[in-house]
């Protein structure tokens, strides 16, 4: 028997049973469903919101940039540390508005503010084709992980699918409540992961984090600036990089839907200012990747330097522990994705484009079905296509950040108006589209959604200008 | 118009954007070493790491300033 596989398996399960478990006293409602009925505590909030940001591809993309791409890698502490300083200020004005108007999603927040079904319908069927690229790249992280961690015993395929229906499972019975108590295992479960390989592995190899840095500067030079070890992430490609993911990571319809679930908006700028130290786990990461570079130089493929330095130097139950936590880490924001996807749809695409009457019972059922129906197909592309979806993940995240001007000159500025961000919308996807179909992202050493979401921050302001304005909300 | 406290806490909120994203041409390299890290790196480090600190300001700056401002729940 393999211990591994025995380690994976029982944590998989019983995250799935804690999941199932969250929701049993609730008589589940919209409300209660997606936003846990408003009343989410400082610990939970901060659980969820780091469950969600907190990937697979942080861990294997953080410590697979790290050993193959070098400093570009440290974007990814920085536009985390942008993000939470910008949800300060956007996020407990959004959470008012939220509260005061009954919102469960992005797209309710578009409808309301702008008073446009048409903007709502739009903003959720760009939030959904985004969400499904990035759900898919949940599935295949967690087959990568299980299979590598088990050694082969588990096969990337079956792996998925156990854990897919696991998670559909505790989504459908208890919605948003069921990832944030799996998200409390998720999170000791990575940070020990993290914790053990981070500051262990430079410690045993080289006895200190300065003998390894010393040594690094040595052998590689140029591994630790940019551009690091590519060419085209030089400095000006981080920057607008970082200020992109940075500006769009709140407008991805999961993590802003996830707000709305605080208890109060002081809630929610109290976390702001913790968020900042979940990225403490982040920096081991790079120490995985970067200690790796050294040791087991020569890997073709950069995203298996932390399994692989992990094999190298911690015992087998050691390896299950980490394939298990990868596991629940990709659980938890599939889970979140899923329900978002499918509330997406329900609620901003047939019930308010499609048939009005629908009450929020059947929403409810309707969202409950999607949860199913959302799984099953993202199964089957990461199964079937498991490539393909690469080039849409950047296209989604690109998309998503063509939110910002309508959400946050909505809380802030009474007289933007409806014309104004729909034709932002548009132009600020039409540019990106357009310049990933012509391949040039980067544009000129900047990244091609920032260029994206210039066009958009203008044709808003000045459409904005020469149209009246609705007056907000009622 | 936008309450003196906001504008006082957004001036505070800047830093992290000055200091992680403009700032990087000028301190992107290796020497000198500091606590055994490369300079970039240190740098990079330092200022998340503060950034709690600076949103912890921001906060008590805004509340000084709001006294107010009302918050709904809690």
């Amino acid at each position: 028997m393999n211990i591994a596989l025995v380690i994976i398996f029982g944590t998989v399960i019983f995250s799935s049973i804690v999941g199932i478990y969250a929701g049993r006293k609730l008589k589940m409602n919209l409300e209660n469903w997606t936003v846990a009925g408003r009343r989410f505590g400082i610990i939970l909030i901060w659980l969820l919101m780091a469950g969600e940001i907190y990937t697979t591809f942080t861990f294997l993309g953080a410590s697979g940039w790290a050993y193959s791409k070098g400093a570009p890698t440290f974007y990814i502490l920085i536009y985390g540390t942008l993000a939470y300083t910008l949800s300060f200020f956007i996020l407990p004005p959004l959470w008012k508005v939220g509260k005061r108007y009954g919102l469960h999603t992005q797209p309710d927040y578009f409808i309301k503010r702008y008073k446009s079904n048409a903007l709502g319908i739009l903003v959720a069927l760009i939030g959904f084709f985004s969400i499904i690229p990035y759900l898919q790249l949940q599935l295949a992280g967690l087959g990568f992980i299980v299979e590598v961690s088990s050694n082969g015993a588990i096969k990337s395929k079956l792996a998925i699918i156990i854990s897919f229906i696991l998670t559909s499972a505790f989504v459908y019975t208890s919605g948003i409540r069921g990832a944030a108590w799996v998200a409390v295992i998720k999170d000791i479960m990575m940070v020990i992961a993290v914790g053990v390989v981070g500051i262990g592995a430079p410690l045993i190899y080289f006895g200190s984090f300065g003998r390894m840095f010393q040594l690094l500067i040595e052998k590689r030079p140029h591994h630790l600036v940019f551009p690091g070890a590519t060419e085209h992430m030089d400095v000006f490609w981080v920057m607008s990089t970082v200020l992109l993911t940075g500006l769009g990571f709140y407008m991805w319809p999961h993590v802003f839907g996830s707000a709305f679930s605080a208890k109060s908006d002081k809630i929610i700028k109290r976390n702001a200012i913790i968020m900042p130290f979940y990225q403490v786990p982040i920096l081991l990461v790079f120490m995985v990747g970067f200690t790796a570079v050294l040791v087991i130089p020569n890997l073709k493929n950069g995203d298996i330097a932390f399994l692989a330095l992990v094999n190298n130097t911690y015992p087998s139950w050691f390896m299950g522990f980490v394939g298990a936590a990868g596991a629940v880490t990709a659980m938890v924001p599939s889970a979140i994705l899923v329900l978002f996807a499918s509330t997406l749809l329900s609620k901003n695409v047939y019930q308010t484009g499609i048939n009005p009457h629908t009450s929020e019972q059947t929403v409810m059922r309707l969202s409950r079905f999607l949860v199913i129906v959302i799984t099953t197909l993202a199964l089957f592309l990461a199964i079937y296509f498991p490539n393909e979806l690469v080039p849409l993940l950047i296209l989604g995240y690109d998309g998503v950040c063509q939110f910002f001007p309508g959400v946050v000159l909505g809380l802030f500025w009474k007289r933007v108006t409806r014309a104004g961000v729909l034709a932002g919308i548009l132009s600020g996807i039409g540019v990106v589209g357009l310049l990933l179909l012509l391949k040039k992202d980067p544009c000129f050493g900047i990244n091609a959604g920032f260029v994206g979401l210039l066009v958009n921050s203008i044709i808003t302001l000045v459409v904005t200008a020469f149209t009246r304005p609705v007056s907000s909300y009622e | 118009m936008m309450q003196k406290g906001t504008r006082y806490a957004l001036a505070v909120g800047a830093i992290p954007f000055i200091t992680l994203v403009f700032a990087l041409p000028l301190v992107n390299r290796i020497k000198p070493l500091v606590l055994g890290l490369p300079f970039l790196l240190f740098w990079i480090i330092s200022w998340v790491i503060l950034t709690p600190l600076i949103l912890f300001v921001a906060y008590l700056v805004e509340k000084k300033f709001n006294p107010f401002e009302g918050g709904e729940g809690e």
